[in-house]
């Protein structure tokens, strides 16, 4: 530690546009830190940053947080509706509380971080994101998901991983369905060190060997009449 | 889309200024539904051996005293009438008034226009009550009318409020018309409401009628049900329609987003979730109404 932190800039929503505070955080050279305060659930608060700063936002957001991130940090101080870090393309989002559904949809990199549940469809066409999360999902997750990991603490509603590509799924806990295409695979020495790099990135405490790893059987790929069914 | 709030008061703080709260909620969700507004409230018991009827004039100078002790809301009053069978004789006596809600407790107000604006008609800041529901319309499957607004009525101190769209109302409405359940609009609500009533009927439970929603209703919904002694909420099995909700020691609410709950006293620090697809969620009052705390969702069935 060199230099003395930089000061946050304090963005108190009540006094603030929520337009206003996005355009900030767009302008070229924004300030390294940034502080929001009374979101009341207001939704696209943060969102389309493309820049190295961290923003902290305290209390309950709406629909879509950080959507579109790249580079930046995010963290929310409470819980995020629908939609948070949809198509994420770098950077990090953390929720401290619950994310609502289709949390980190289409996502393309970067790391989507939630303390508490996620909602329905969590990780749905997931590009290459990577999700932690410390609770229990919800029905459709990873729907489609094609590349990423999506790791949960907790359990998996129904349909996990329906007609999934080849995105990487680590369950602790049970899982209530698996969807078309969605298999159970062997846990293996290089996805033990993949979760355990995840969880400490993630401040996750949970034990990587306690996982188990489902991913696309690939009987999908091609179009197969006996399949029909299940397509 | 639609907005849908509801509140149920745990402390006498909130119950005092449950309509302040309500209408401030239903003001949050005015952007969902810009089109029509309106709520069901539970308070205020009418005395056993009478009925208590929300009714609702087109007629501007419609002389509500002629029917007795009534309180005026905008277009619409409440009345307390003797006997279980007011209804009925209200009914055949003015067929042009619409009754909007009859029961104990329910009192329900609903009109086109503006959400905001049907607050302060309505005086919602002034009034209070255990438990109320209330919806922002974006009309979709029928026209706006005020008939059209919800919450609808099903049934004595029953009421739903719907976010979402039903494909299979006509036929279900041919096959309740059948069963002897009369509708008076188009819409697709009203069905799911008259659904309720004929499944009460046929002696169902709440939970059992609500779950016989998931196999007979075909499209999208979140409802939320309002009875003389609390509330359920149902979201369809695929859930596309949001739903939110948050309880502490003072309420549970319901909202169709978080911004509805963010404006009430201590929303920061309640306990906040998605209620799961094809699951009711219900609250109710003890018998000891002031006192009594309300458990978590008390009735929580997987289908």
């Amino acid at each position: 530690m060199g230099a003395v932190a930089a000061e946050a800039e304090l963005v108190d929503l009540t006094e603030t546009p929520l337009r206003e505070l996005n355009m900030r955080l767009h302008a070229p050279d924004p300030a390294p830190r940034w502080r929001v305060a009374h979101p009341s659930g207001a939704h696209a608060v943060a969102v389309g940053i493309d820049a190295e700063v961290e923003v902290d936002v305290d209390g309950h957001v709406g629909y879509y947080c950080a959507g579109m991130n790249k580079r930046a940090t995010v963290r929310v101080h409470g819980n995020a509706g629908v939609g948070l870090a949809e198509n994420i393309m770098s950077g990090t989002v953390v929720v401290d509380g619950y994310a609502g559904q289709s949390c980190a949809a289409t996502g393309r990199g970067g790391l989507v971080v939630v303390h508490g549940d996620a909602s329905a469809r969590c990780g749905i066409s997931m590009k290459g994101v990577q999700i932690v999360v410390a609770g229990s999902v919800g029905h459709m997750s990873a729907f489609m998901a094609q590349k990423g990991a999506l790791v949960v603490c907790g359990d998996a509603g129904d349909a996990l991983g329906d007609s999934i590509y080849e995105a990487r799924l680590f369950v602790r806990g049970s899982v209530a369905s698996l969807g078309a295409d969605c298999v159970e695979k062997e846990l293996r020495p290089e996805h033990v060190a993949e979760l355990e790099d995840l969880l400490a990135r993630s401040g996750v405490d949970a034990d990587p060997a306690g996982f188990r790893r489902y991913g696309s059987a690939r009987a999908l790929y091609n179009f197969d009449v006996d399949n029909a069914g299940a397509y | 889309m639609c907005g849908i709030v509801g509140l149920f008061a745990k402390s006498p703080e909130v119950e005092e200024r449950l309509g302040a709260h309500l209408g401030a909620m239903l003001g949050q969700m005015a952007d969902r539904g810009p089109d029509s507004a309106g709520i069901a409230l539970y308070r205020d018991p009418a005395p056993a051996g009478s009925t208590k009827l929300s009714l609702f004039s087109e007629d501007p100078g419609e002389d509500w005293s002629a029917l007795g002790d009534a309180t005026v809301h905008a277009s619409h009053a409440v009345v307390v009438l003797e006997g279980e069978d007011a209804e009925a004789r209200l009914r055949a006596g003015r067929p042009d008034m619409r009754i909007m809600s009859a029961g104990q407790r329910i009192e329900i107000f609903k009109e086109e226009g503006d959400p905001r604006g049907f607050v302060e008609r309505f005086g919602l800041a002034a009034m209070s009550g255990s438990h109320g529901l209330g919806h922002t319309r974006m009309a979709t499957e029928s026209r706006v009318t005020t008939e059209g607004a919800h919450p609808f009525s099903t049934g004595l101190d029953l009421c739903l409020v719907h976010n979402g769209s039903l494909s299979n109302h006509n036929r279900l409405r041919r096959m309740l018309r059948r069963e002897g359940i009369a509708f008076q609009t188009e819409n697709d609500t009203e069905v799911a409401a008259g659904f309720l009533e004929w499944r009460l009927r046929e002696g169902d439970t709440l939970q059992a009628a609500l779950e016989r929603c998931l196999v007979e209703l075909d499209g999208f919904y979140t409802f939320a049900v309002g009875t003389a002694d609390g509330f359920a909420v149902l979201r369809d099995p695929i859930a596309c329609k949001p739903a939110v909700m948050a309880e502490n020691d003072d309420w549970v609410a319901m909202a169709s987003e978080y911004r509805a709950i963010a404006v009430l006293p201590g929303a920061d620090s309640a306990t906040v979730w998605e209620p799961e697809p094809a699951r009711v969620y219900s609250w109710e009052r003890g018998g000891d109404r002031a006192a009594s705390p309300v458990a978590g969702p008390l009735a929580e069935t997987g289908v």
